[in-house]
């Protein structure tokens, strides 16, 4: 095996930064699906679809501004063009259904999903698209010896400020703290005259524009294309249980760990790599079935 | 569910199986090929009904089963040199060993967390396959399985699904009749109670997770006898919500529901998927309008309309 002769340091310290970049992105994903389980109760399926809209959507929009320019505009642009999708697609057919069973809430969202993705495939195609990060951005630096690419760096910085943000709005603002309480005890909520329902609405479109983000963020690193929608979001899924459902600092536990499973499979036994954050969340998950942090719920 | 059939639905039944089985004399190759795939398709959303409907278990991931059961036997199939029957009992038997140990982890928990906890071990074996090139050929399958002679004709393997499918179906029409289909609902529409009167709520559970894991599996094992080819997709969670959608088609709720939404499901991804490459937006829409307009489903709709009083298959004697 070639692979055990590339087991340095320096080979190790890539992978764990290679998959610690990976699992911001999946931070970024993730906490979107949490915020949205917490307060909702629903595992929205159209999540991983509202991800792929937001990279093609940056695409779009940096394939038709250009240069560095349109890459920024892009990260900006395409989370909210997401947003709106989702408030839409909230304030027109979700927000009926809330005093329905749980079952109809989720095969709402998977409706949802079989439909954006349809809508991505007649609006972009089925063609594999690529995005060019910022000329600064690309290309890789040396870390203890070994390339490693700026872009994931970028990465490192961008999930811990997501995360800061996140917390900030959810402990200091008072926005946040309604949906905290109304994810704790949403009669209670309305009790006291507060709209639940736009509570709801707002949730869902945070949650989905975080997916817009990481999208766009995660964009200039793969091909843009199809079936990206079914790619993460079992993975997200995944994440937000063994996090906890709805506990947003579940979520990133849950990303570091199939992130870092996930790189480290590559190194150790590439044929498999995807088995390995799997194993991982079942051993989790057998061990501590409703996830390594404390749920909301 | 009513004890004894009135002489219009035995009449009803007999005509409906007369007409399967004079129906592949004349129609053409295809259509044949597509009755023999809703059977294979009704099997598999039925076994779903007995844990979804009937069990009140969220169970996320049954298309695992289905793929477990259908390697299970194209791999002894191409693999070994066992005989065909050796590998037609043990595509079931694998599904439904692995049913009761995904299943015996996932009954300690409810709702969400068991669902998600399927999806999670399901994945797992949908990632082993995936990847294991060697021994599953990976993201291509196995395809060009040979069957044995006298079920290789498009019309005989028909009639060969068709009899197993109706076995099948008596068998789980006398499971949910019997006292065991009673306590599984009793379970659903209140295990606490069921756990103070003494049953044992998470054994019953695990039975029923098996059973119905079990008839996944012969479902599996059918539609490689249709189609003579496995791939990974036959386990991606995709399939498991599609299965989903038929029964909510269908109706929860009725016995013959999933059969109904099957059948509807598959026909329209036949006849509407030659016309548009847009089918899974059709679903969408679909799916839409039935979660807005017939939550109970078509059957269960007809059941309400024919005796508003009473609600399709509810415990005991309510």
């Amino acid at each position: 095996m070639e692979i055990i002769g590339d087991l340095t340091f320096a080979g190790l310290a890539s992978h764990l930064l290679v998959g610690l970049s990976r699992a911001m992105i999946l931070f970024i994903v993730t906490s979107g699906l949490s915020f949205v389980l917490g307060v909702l109760r629903v595992p929205n399926i159209a999540h991983g679809s509202l991800y792929m809209i937001g990279a093609f959507v940056a695409f779009s929009i940096s394939h038709a501004i250009g240069g560095n320019t349109g890459f920024w505009v892009a990260l900006l642009l395409s989370p909210v063009v997401v947003g709106l999708v989702a408030l839409i697609a909230e304030r027109s057919l979700f927000c009926h259904l809330y005093e329905r069973e749980h079952l109809m809430l989720l095969l709402f969202t998977f409706a949802l999903m079989l439909i954006l993705g349809d809508l991505v495939k007649m609006f972009w195609g089925a063609d594999y698209r690529s995005i060019m990060a910022p000329k600064y951005l690309r290309g890789s630096i040396n870390i203890f010896d070994s390339p490693f690419p700026k872009y994931n760096l970028f990465l490192l910085v961008i999930g811990p400020i997501v995360a800061v943000l996140l917390w900030l709005f959810s402990n200091k603002t008072k926005m946040g703290k309604i949906a905290r309480a109304a994810a704790v005890d949403r009669e209670m909520v309305g009790a006291i005259g507060i709209n639940v329902s736009w509570v709801f609405a707002f949730a869902f479109v945070l949650g989905c524009l975080l997916a817009g983000l990481g999208g766009a963020l995660v964009s200039p690193t793969v091909s843009v294309t199809l079936g990206m929608d079914h790619d993460i979001i079992m993975e997200a899924f995944l994440i937000v249980t063994i996090g906890g459902l709805g506990n947003m600092w579940g979520a990133l536990v849950g990303s570091l760990l199939f992130g870092i499973t996930q790189s480290f499979g590559v190194l150790f036994w590439p044929q498999f790599a995807i088995v390995f954050p799997y194993l991982a969340v079942v051993i989790v998950l057998i061990w501590k079935p409703t996830g390594m942090l404390k749920s909301v719920w | 569910m009513r004890d004894s059939f009135s002489l219009k639905t035995i009449g009803f039944l007999a005509a409906i199986f007369a007409l399967v089985l004079v129906l592949p004399l004349v129609i053409p190759r295809f259509y044949t090929y597509t009755l023999a795939l809703i059977y294979v398709m009704a099997l598999l959303a039925m076994s779903l009904n007995l844990v979804v409907g009937h069990g009140g278990l969220f169970q996320f991931h049954h298309a695992a089963f289905y793929g477990v059961g259908a390697y299970t036997f194209a791999l002894i199939l191409t693999k070994t040199a066992m005989p065909f029957w050796i590998a037609f009992v043990a595509g079931p038997l694998a599904a439904g060993l692995s049913g009761c140990l995904i299943g015996g982890f996932c009954v300690r928990l409810t709702t969400l967390y068991f669902g998600m906890l399927q999806i999670a071990l399901g994945s797992l074996i949908w990632a082993i396959v995936f990847r294991w090139y060697s021994l599953t050929g990976g993201d291509d399958g196995i395809h060009g399985i040979d069957m044995p002679s006298c079920i290789s004709s498009t019309n005989a393997s028909y009639y060969f699904i068709l009899v197993i499918f109706t076995l099948c179906l008596i068998i789980l029409y006398l499971i949910l009749k019997s006292p065991f289909g009673i306590t599984l609902r009793a379970i659903r529409d209140n295990p606490e109670r069921c756990e103070t009167v003494g049953i044992n709520v998470n054994l019953h559970k695990l039975a029923a997770i098996v059973i119905s894991t079990l008839f996944a599996g012969i479902a599996g094992v059918l539609f490689v006898v249709v189609e003579r080819s496995v791939f990974p997709d036959l386990l991606f969670w995709i399939l498991s919500l599609e299965v989903f959608i038929m029964c909510l088609l269908g109706g929860w709720f009725t016995f013959s529901g999933p059969i109904l939404g099957a059948a509807i499901i598959v026909s329209l991804r036949t006849f509407v998927g030659t016309y548009t490459e847009y089918w899974t937006l059709i679903l969408g829409v679909i799916l839409i309008l039935l979660i807005f307009f017939l939550p109970e489903g078509v059957m269960g709709f007809l059941a309400q309309k024919a005796r508003p009083h009473e609600r399709g298959l509810t415990a005991g004697e309510k």
